[in-house]
């Protein structure tokens, strides 16, 4: 063995060959079969899209970083369980890409938020944590109220989502920047494109609190209100998967 | 630094300046009113600036054949001051966001300005900016002489450390204006890691073309480490980085993979980082300088083998411990689990290997604190992997993470093992490389030593206090059995640990200011003693008498 290895330790080609292969191995076999094994994602009929407004309110929550401190993944231990709610499953992020699952919980994990606290909890906690929770430690996002929220290239956002494999129809690509505005604007006529669009439990509200701008703030709430939500599989007692024959 | 181009090369590098010029301008006017313009903006004038650098040396005259006779080592030199401005800048940054934890009200009230925006320029600019800037720097150094080779030109050299701080700016200013991916350690967006992919094609051509024209028969241990540093950080950043950008004038993408196989892979790609950017490399650097510094060969020539090969294939299959108890389904965290264990074998093979080496070496490890860097530097990477494949078991995973004991473990490898073989590396290679005698001040020196291993263990054994108390706070039920403790308990309860985890970074960031200015004063004094000229440290001359010792390529 070390006699080979005094041979090819002379030969560049084969060192750079010799790391290459050795270390294909570990990824091919871990990573591949993820693709390829119908069970590694659970299947969830009711699961939908996220709204333009709420795919907008996610990238101001990868933008700001959020993820460095609040995971999105509720493990499969009984004091996890207790405090976040049901643990979380792999088709409950099948359309995040990125995933936000995160590896640090400086604050609370995140998973199941959506709901939990009214609109006005949320956009008061962002404007400075500490009138809400005087302990906390987390940053003030004020500068999101005071934000207009970019629209007009959401259209561009859904297609590409797309071209990964979400599945967003046509419709759902042209009226973009409409269903944005409509979702934070209850009273509107694009309101109801939205319903239409994204089903009928979909949350129209005004949620920074003011129907007529449509904010950052808005998106973001509205992101954070619909967490855990996308599908019920969590709350059912067996997950899906394991039914089929 | 033109002047040390030849002609060609100096047109070379208008030609590289003119496209990149030409790009910029494409990427400004492409992404107007977006962050994505503004890169394009920088890139434009970076690109100018080099123009005009260039030309205004282009007609110096061109550097003497004599140059040949010596090794090219300018652009380490450049290498180690930029490691070392990042070490400053990317320390000082995650000292303030460590105070931040602390008294979250020591910020202003912008975007740029919060913890989460700020972190990331922390995090790349300490491994990317300070380690990655080191590990190019030390690689060119350690690859001509351990192949008595010169670098084969004088442009390729001045593109990869060029074109690799161009990439830490755009990531770090990116993070500034919100750009970024998510994907932790990876956050730079679709067009700075293409960009990074072009540098990395670049600098692993050079790194095969100086050993194919070495004149010793072996490639030393430290080139393999060096080459399988390359070559996995080149395959797990492009996978792990394929995403669709929104469009052609936006900074924005998303990634191709998503959920369960997106996490899998970014934590494929994750470990991987600590094992072929944080590891791999510096076991490079360490398997050189520290023998050369203590005078002392390689302990084991057969226990390098066996480590190098372990550490390639068995880290590959331990990302997925990032993961148990997840939505990843079971058989991959049992095999990341194994081989994260399995994988402590070839770590304290190669600290060990490390620490047999200063045998008959250890008075100069209580006399030079250079030498003491370095063996403080073994001892942490024993201690980190230790605890690595410790924290990768299930059940002690489901206390540790999340947790504030992953930092610390992070902190520990690198500060205690990544910086300490840097700094000692660097302090090793500044005199011989500015042909001094010796640093500017051994006491100064001194100092750094005292501060980085003081700064490391406060830190460490902050979070180790903070991570454990977390872990066990979240977990405690109380006698009706229900949960004993709030998340806000947890949090007040950390407080202490916090300020103490702040003040350890202080005195590591304060030993790394001393130490920039040490490594200045001594470039500065200028003692051009005969006795530091090192005739032996020169490249093997063709063998053929009177011909031009002029080598392949030139």
């Amino acid at each position: 063995m070390f006699g080979f290895h005094y041979r090819l330790e002379r030969k560049t080609i084969g060192l750079v060959l010799g790391i290459i292969g050795v270390a294909s191995i570990g990824g091919l076999v871990e990573i591949a079969p993820l693709f390829t094994i119908h069970q590694t994602v659970e299947d969830a009929p009711d699961m939908r899209v996220y709204t333009p407004l709420e795919l907008a309110g996610r990238n101001i929550y990868i933008r700001e970083g959020c993820y460095a401190c609040h995971s999105q993944m509720i493990r499969t231990l009984r004091d996890e369980v207790e405090r976040y709610g049901p643990y979380s499953l792999a088709v409950e992020s099948k359309y995040d890409h990125p995933m936000l699952w995160g590896s640090k919980r400086t604050g609370p994990d995140l998973a199941r938020l959506g709901e939990k606290y009214s609109d006005d909890w949320h956009v008061a906690h962002m404007i400075n944590p500490r009138d809400v929770v005087p302990e906390s430690v987390m940053p003030g996002y004020a500068f999101l109220q005071r934000t207009e929220l970019r629209t007009d290239d959401l259209g561009k956002h859904l297609k590409a989502q797309r071209d990964v494999g979400v599945p967003y129809t046509d419709d759902m690509i042209a009226n973009a920047a409409a269903d944005a505005y409509g979702q934070a604007a209850p009273d509107s006529p694009a309101a109801d494109g939205v319903t239409k669009r994204y089903g009928k439990a979909t949350t129209v509200r005004a949620f920074d609190g003011k129907p007529n701008d449509l904010t950052e703030m808005d998106a973001l709430v509205a992101y954070l209100q619909i967490l855990g939500r996308l599908t019920d599989a969590a709350h059912k007692p067996v997950a899906t998967a394991e039914k089929k024959p | 630094m033109v002047a040390e181009l030849t002609k060609n090369e100096r047109q070379g590098a208008l030609v590289i300046l003119l496209a990149l010029a030409i790009t910029g301008l494409a990427m400004a006017a492409g992404g107007r009113g977006d962050p994505f313009g503004v890169h394009g903006a920088l890139v434009l004038v970076t690109a100018i600036v080099g123009i005009f650098a260039v030309i205004s040396g282009y007609y110096a005259p061109e550097p003497s054949p004599d140059r040949l006779d010596s090794y090219y080592d300018t652009p380490t030199k450049f290498g180690i001051i930029a490691a070392m401005v990042w070490a400053v800048i990317g320390m000082a940054v995650g000292d303030w966001v460590a105070w931040l934890l602390a008294y979250p009200e020591w910020t202003f009230d912008a975007a740029w300005a919060s913890f989460g925006r700020l972190r990331p320029v922390h995090t790349s600019g300490v491994i990317f900016g300070f380690g990655g800037n080191a590990l190019i720097a030390t690689s060119f150094y350690v690859m001509q002489r351990t192949s008595r080779a010169r670098l084969p030109d004088q442009l390729t050299p001045w593109f990869v450390l060029f074109g690799y701080n161009l990439f830490c700016v755009i990531a770090a200013t990116g993070y500034l204006m919100g750009v970024t991916q998510s994907k932790e350690y990876a956050e730079p967006e679709w067009y700075a890691d293409i960009w990074l992919v072009i540098v990395w094609v670049v600098y692993f051509v050079l790194y095969l073309r100086t050993l194919n024209r070495r004149k010793e028969p072996h490639i030393y241990v430290s080139n393999w480490y060096y080459l399988a540093f390359i070559l996995v950080v080149a395959m797990l950043h492009i996978v792990n980085n394929l995403a669709v950008p929104i469009s052609w004038g936006s900074a924005k993408s998303y990634s191709l993979f998503s959920g369960v196989q997106d996490a899998m892979t970014e934590w494929w790609y994750g470990h991987n980082a600590v094992a072929f950017f944080l590891t791999s490399g510096f076991l490079g650097m360490m398997y050189y300088y520290m023998p050369k510094r203590a005078g002392r060969p390689i302990y084991s020539y057969r226990m390098s083998i066996i480590s190098f090969w372990g550490i390639t294939f068995f880290y590959m299959w331990a990302g997925s411990h990032h993961l148990h108890y997840t939505a990843l389904p079971q058989w991959v965290q049992s095999l990341g689990m194994t081989f994260s264990v399995m994988l402590l074998v070839p770590s304290w093979v190669s600290a060990g290997n490390a620490l047999m080496t200063l045998n008959g070496a250890w008075h100069k490890v209580r006399d030079d604190a250079v030498l003491r860097f370095m063996m403080v530097a073994a001892v942490f990477y024993g201690l980190s992997t230790f605890e690595g494949s410790f924290m990768a078991i299930r059940p002690v995973n489901a206390l540790s993470h999340y947790t504030d004991w992953t930092v610390g473990h992070v902190h520990a490898g690198a500060l205690g093992w990544v910086a300490m073989i840097t700094f000692g590396a660097i302090y090793a290679s500044v005199p011989w490389l500015w042909k001094r005698n010796g640093m500017y001040s051994a006491k100064l020196v001194e100092a750094h030593f005292w501060l980085a291993l003081a700064g490391t263990i406060i830190y460490v054994f902050a979070m180790w206090n903070s991570g454990i108390i977390q872990g066990l706070m979240w977990r405690t039920y109380n006698e009706s059995g229900t949960l004993a403790y709030s998340f806000v308990d947890s949090l007040v309860a950390m407080h202490p640990y916090y300020i103490a985890r702040a003040v350890g970074g202080v005195f590591f960031l304060l030993g790394a200011i001393i130490g920039f200015y040490n490594i200045w004063m001594t470039i500065r004094t200028a003692s051009q003693d005969e006795a530091a000229q090192n005739t032996a440290d020169r490249p093997v001359a063709e063998p053929a008498v009177g011909v031009p010792a002029l080598q392949p390529g030139e």
